[in-house]
């Protein structure tokens, strides 16, 4: 095959000669008519701002028409399931914030869930609380952010100043509970970290008060707004048997009417004992996605309103008391030598997990969050593999939604799907 | 509705000697199968009513070196009607890892596959376009093997910041 290719006469050569080397690959990826110069390659990302990171799309484009496009991840992968192998199962735990870096807390619970089911170890109720209503602010934090960004994607910028106002109080009460406004590490093997601090109650009541007002706001903006319907609906359009089959999980597959919750079908923390509803979309295009998600802050808050009450009334341990696998606190070490023991065996060498595999999923923000824990019976995770929706929905939504639909909605339809690189590439 | 049925049980009778072992660990039903006949086994635990395993949550590949047979790749799929788990489990040789790929069962098989060639190195025949994924089109070797060694950064200081620059590997005049 030539150097030069076909195209060139049509002036769009750096787009073939830039995807280097591989243009037999390129041939199953794009329809035959881009090198015949019919239609234009064009490279968008990774340094998009509406990529929202460093997603690279290649689109191959007849006018205006998206025909086909091919994502090209792996930007943000830093090896994260290899670096977990060389740490002990406790340390590993800080390198799961750094995944999805909008849900901190959900990604810390997923493989504290993990470790939890291969050990048997037990979770104190408190620390079942606490977690839920965390988990249910990091939700509400990681859609403020797809909220604004998604917004200001589609030219609505107000929109994401409001959100990024609501997140600071969030960030607020992270910061309180574990020192840390985004990298938490606040929940460990069998409980959390320490436990939530006087002023925490308060300050998740105040917040609760404040905000299902400010969600009213943003719905008066944008829910019957006709410039945002004109760019929302029919957009991006997928069905719910192609959703299943393409791997959609969270408001993506809800958006296409499938209710399939994990927190409701397979409940965890005890989940099943809140009440709280599924939104379900209707059409599976952008709106109903939004809307979905819209609605999902309600629910979130209503979730965090029973955990409050419930927190109120729980006193008892934040940590499990099995000493194989927590530490005893530090007032014990003056007084045991067994407490000594054990925290010198857990702060050197960890604990070690009985040989076998498991796998736990979460409701994240985004979708299906599942952790695969493989042990070998020693001190460090043998092998873990996380299935982040990001992954899926980036390699598999994105291209069957933008697939003949037009250049300037695949903005939205990206927006509209809340990806998060780092939660993609890992 | 179809009622539920039992997975297990369903298998060994319909799939017979494709089932080589059924492991109950942790409330978790794993089905060890022969890797050949991997995507009969899929469409058998999609399509089979009472148990209607239609979304595939993920593929996941292990490395159990240097015990043989080293490779595991662990498919776990969920069942949307009866809302239940099952890992389906095929053990892969050292020296060849391959065996037939899913995709035709289902899309979604297509990223985790490539995934499991870029980390793991294992072949999937009849994938329809089997390339790396996570690293970079040109790198050797697939990095979450276990003998493949974890990198680091040496620190730079004054004292030897041009020697541990000059073994960097970006473009210096």
């Amino acid at each position: 095959m030539s150097e030069r290719p076909l195209i060139e006469r049509s002036g769009h050569s750096a787009n073939i000669t830039e995807w280097e080397g591989t243009v037999q690959e390129l041939q199953g990826l794009v329809s035959p008519r881009a090198f015949t110069g019919e239609t234009m390659l064009l490279n968008m990302g990774p340094q998009h701002p509406s990529t929202h990171g460093v997603l690279r799309l290649l689109l191959e484009l007849d006018g205006e028409t998206v025909v086909s496009c091919v994502p090209d991840i792996g930007y943000l992968h830093t090896g994260i399931e290899k670096s977990m192998e060389a740490k002990t199962y406790e340390q590993a735990i800080t390198m799961t914030d750094r995944m999805d870096y909008l849900n901190p807390m959900g990604n810390n619970l997923v493989y504290c869930l993990a470790i939890e089911k291969l050990a048997e170890l037990d979770v104190p109720e408190r620390a079942q609380i606490v977690r839920v209503l965390l988990a249910e602010l990091t939700r509400i934090n990681s859609h403020l952010v797809w909220l604004g960004t998604h917004c200001l994607d589609m030219g609505a910028m107000s929109v994401f100043l409001y959100a990024m106002r609501e997140r600071e109080m969030i960030l607020d009460i992270f910061e309180m509970v574990s020192g840390q406004r985004m990298m938490s590490t606040y929940f460990r093997p069998g409980g959390l970290w320490r436990d939530v601090p006087e002023e925490f109650i308060p300050a998740v009541r105040a917040f609760i008060d404040y905000f299902p007002a400010k969600v009213e706001e943003y719905e008066t903006l944008l829910v019957n707004n006709p410039l945002w319907i004109d760019r929302t609906q029919g957009i991006g359009v997928i069905t719910p048997e192609d959703a299943i089959a393409y791997g959609c999980t969270g408001p993506t597959l809800r958006g296409s009417g499938v209710n399939w919750d994990i927190r409701k079908a397979m409940p965890y923390m005890g989940y099943e004992t809140y009440q709280f509803d599924v939104p379900l979309g209707e059409h599976g295009d952008v709106y109903d996605r939004f809307y979905v998600r819209m609605q999902e802050f309600k629910e979130s808050v209503r979730i965090i309103r029973q955990a409050l009450d419930r927190l109120e009334k729980t006193r008892g341990p934040f940590r499990s008391q099995n000493r194989k696998y927590v530490p005893p606190p530090r007032s014990e070490l003056g007084r045991s030598m067994e407490a000594v023991i054990h925290h010198f065996k857990l702060w050197t060498e960890g604990f070690s997990l009985p040989e076998g595999e498991v796998y736990v999923s979460i409701e994240s923000p985004r979708g299906e969050l599942s952790c695969y824990l493989s042990s070998d019976g020693g001190t460090r995770p043998h092998r873990v593999h996380f299935r982040t929706p990001s992954f899926v929905h980036t390699m598999g939504a994105i291209p069957k939604m933008a697939k003949d639909g037009m250049i300037a909605d695949l903005v939205g339809i990206i927006g509209s799907v809340d990806i998060v690189l780092g939660d993609c590439d890992r | 509705m179809q009622a539920p049925l039992d997975p297990v049980d369903l298998a060994k009778l319909s799939l017979k000697d494709a089932v080589l072992d059924v492991i109950e660990f942790r409330g978790e039903t794993t089905i060890v199968v022969d890797p050949k006949r991997i995507v009969e086994v899929c469409q058998f635990f999609r399509d089979t009513e009472g148990l209607e395993y239609i979304f595939l949550s993920d593929i996941t590949a292990v490395d159990y070196f240097p015990k043989e047979p080293r490779f595991a790749l662990c498919y776990h799929l969920y069942s949307m009607v009866y809302t239940r788990r099952l890992r389906i489990k095929v053990y892969l040789p050292a020296d060849d890892p391959r065996l037939p790929s899913v995709t035709s069962v289902w899309p979604s098989a297509d990223w985790e596959e490539r995934e499991a060639y870029d980390m793991m190195g294992i072949i999937f025949e009849g994938h329809p376009s089997l390339r790396r994924i996570l690293m970079p089109p040109e790198w050797e070797g697939h990095p979450q093997r276990k003998d493949y060694p974890l990198g680091y950064e040496q620190v730079q200081f004054s004292f030897n910041f041009d020697e541990i620059d000059r073994l960097k590997p970006y473009a210096k005049e």
